[in-house]
């Protein structure tokens, strides 16, 4: 790792995505030359990223690139890592970089190293099997494209003296235009799991739909976004988007809090590289105490209440 | 519609994972492997796509011997066509990518359907990958999809919500749950796809661009704590939250 490129997405007018600081934590470990690069992004946006001590950064300017398509972002990334001839790119693997990160190592003939969570000098460590294993992987070619799983890398900052931002403009027609996001729709007032740093998840031992008020209020009391396991999504008391797992989202916040789920292993796939675990459950043989770092063996209806009560008596709220 | 379905077989998800002797895969000893669930949305709207506009459903995959299990049970769900590309190596996602490229390219397929990532090595990459050697566009993890003459719309979950997506035929379309509620097969079908041809391709050999050094299982680094549900004990661990594991 000699020049890496890192990809920058901004979150809004302000700030980039949390998982654009990780990467960009992730490559100033490495000691290399690091340059960012996003095809979109407003001064401010651009400039946080001095905070975690960047100091390059170019911004792709294209007609085409005005509508986001994936094919046209991994052209325009393209591009500019062979006009640099950069050895290294770090993309986070969250949906956005799910879609460009193996193109651009096709377009690069690079190595494609998906989904790590330690790096070092020309390989990395990644989970497989839901994470009942982990493999150390290297690659075999000049450049190689790395990416990182969500909130594994903690951003820490390391404040640069500023950002330089310059411009680059890529060759692109149409072709590379093929698929385009012709509208996103938010869901509105939820942070959602896979960008929280702390979740509360639900599963069935909360009976009905009624009682995720339980789930919610902690949440709210934590800052929390709200998960669920697979059977209560299949309930429909909880929308697809909460669920957790296999089948689900893959998160691993600093914090899950588990309440009456069981702790299948498909639930397992999705939250057991959390930081921490807090697992509460009536049954004490419940598989979720197997993996869990706290567990309080309860029934949800009285635990929940006493705990919310007890955090906010911390957090004085 | 020319729609060529991509699957994989993988072990069940409660296989407890071992490592093999090589010290880079697992030991399939005891092991029971199965489709891909994803791959069953993918084969799912692959049919569905037939049953509306016509056409031809090939299932194809790049594997062993063993892997002509998963051709059946794509013959038995309804697939028209089975190809097997014979490689017992699966070196990365790029060699399997490759393969498929190759022979994709002279079936000119109008839709090719894949699973979202397979339940092994959790890679995501091979449909964006396949996409770029063909030259297509493609739309990972798609919940929701329609077809009109030559124009897809697609949604497909992003962080914090849903993104709609626009694109043309031909095109690479990888499968989330939520897309459609795959079929059984029924048993004469079962019975049926036994005696159905599967066509065998010799592997296409490349160079793998990513090397497995070695495979470990993690070691838990729990803390293990596991209390009553007393009020004190409640407080002790609110506690531990914020001061030992400073997470609040
Ligand atoms: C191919 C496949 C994919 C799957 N994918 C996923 C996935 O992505 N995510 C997922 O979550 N699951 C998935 N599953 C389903 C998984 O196997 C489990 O069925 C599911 O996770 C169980 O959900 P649960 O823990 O809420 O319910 P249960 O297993 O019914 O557990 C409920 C728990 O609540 C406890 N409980 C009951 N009452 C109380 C109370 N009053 N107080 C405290 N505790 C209480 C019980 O002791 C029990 O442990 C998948 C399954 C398959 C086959
Ligand atoms: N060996 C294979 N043969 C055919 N298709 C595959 C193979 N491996 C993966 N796929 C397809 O690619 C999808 C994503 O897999 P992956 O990128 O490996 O996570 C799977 O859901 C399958 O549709």
């Amino acid at each position: 790792m000699k020049h890496i490129i890192v990809f920058l997405e901004p979150k809004d007018e302000h700030s980039l995505k949390r998982t654009s600081y990780e990467a960009i934590t992730a490559a100033k470990q490495t000691g290399a030359d690091i340059t960012g690069f996003a095809v979109s992004g407003t001064e401010t946006a651009l400039q946080s990223a001095a905070e975690y001590g960047l100091q390059k950064v170019v911004l792709a300017q294209h007609p085409l690139l005005d509508n986001y398509s994936s094919t046209a972002v991994a052209e325009a990334l393209s591009q500019f890592a062979s006009s640099v001839q950069a050895d290294t790119i770090f993309i986070s693997a969250n949906a956005t970089g799910k879609e460009i990160a193996p193109r651009i190592s096709i377009k690069l003939h690079a190595g494609f190293i998906p989904d790590c969570n330690e790096l070092s000098n020309d390989s990395a460590m990644r989970p497989v099997f839901a994470g009942k294993a982990k493999v150390h992987v290297k690659s075999n070619t000049p450049i190689t494209v790395y990416s990182l799983r969500p909130n594994v890398f903690t951003a820490k900052s390391n404040p640069s003296a500023g950002v330089s931002i310059s411009s680059f403009s890529p060759n692109l027609d149409e072709s590379h235009a093929k698929v385009k996001v012709v509208s996103i729709l938010k869901n509105e007032g939820h942070l959602d799991v896979s960008e929280a740093d702390i979740i509360v998840s639900g599963g069935r031992g909360l009976k009905g739909p009624e009682h995720f008020t339980l789930i919610e209020n902690l949440a709210a009391t934590l800052g929390a976004a709200v998960g669920a396991s697979r059977a209560v999504v299949d309930a429909g008391w909880r929308p697809h988007s909460e669920q957790v797992g296999q089948t689900g989202k893959t998160v691993s916040p600093s914090l899950y809090i588990a309440c009456g789920i069981s702790g299948a292993v498909q639930h397992l796939a999705g939250m057991s590289s959390s930081k921490f675990i807090l697992a509460i459950n009536k049954d004490k043989e419940a598989p979720i105490f197997k993996v869990a770092d706290y567990g309080i063996v309860g029934d949800v209806f009285e635990v929940l209440p006493v705990l919310n009560q007890k955090l906010k008596a911390l957090l004085g709220k | 519609m020319n729609i060529l379905v991509c699957i994989s077989q993988v072990p069940d998800t409660t296989t407890k994972v071992q490592v093999a002797s090589d010290g880079i895969s697992i030991d399939r000893t005891g092991v029971k492997f199965i489709l891909n669930p994803y791959d069953e949305f993918a084969l799912e709207e692959g049919l569905q796509l037939r049953e509306k506009f016509g056409g031809t459903v090939t299932a194809l995959t790049v594997g062993g011997e063993t892997f002509k299990e998963i051709l059946r049970t794509a013959l038995a769900m309804g697939a028209d066509k089975a190809i097997l590309i014979k490689d017992e190596h699966k070196n990365d996602s790029y060699s399997v990518a490759f393969q498929i490229s190759e022979i994709a390219k002279t079936m000119n397929p109008d839709v090719l359907m894949l699973g979202r990532q397979s339940i092994d090595y959790d890679s995501f990459a091979m449909a964006p990958m396949l996409a770029e050697l063909l030259g297509l566009p493609s739309i990972s993890m798609v919940s929701s999809l329609t077809i009109d003459g030559n124009l897809i719309t697609a949604e497909r979950d992003i962080e914090g919500g849903k993104e709609v997506l626009e694109s043309s035929l031909p095109c690479v379309i990888s499968a989330q749950k939520g897309l459609n509620n795959p079929r059984y097969p029924k048993l004469p079908d079962i019975m049926k796809a036994k005696s159905k041809p599967i066509e065998e391709i010799p592997s296409l050999s490349t160079d793998a661009r990513i090397s497995t050094m070695a495979m470990q299982l993690p070691i838990s680094k729990r803390i293990g704590k596991v209390s009553g549900d007393s009020e004190s004990e409640i407080s002790d661990i609110v506690l531990a939250l914020h001061e030992e594991a400073k997470v609040i």
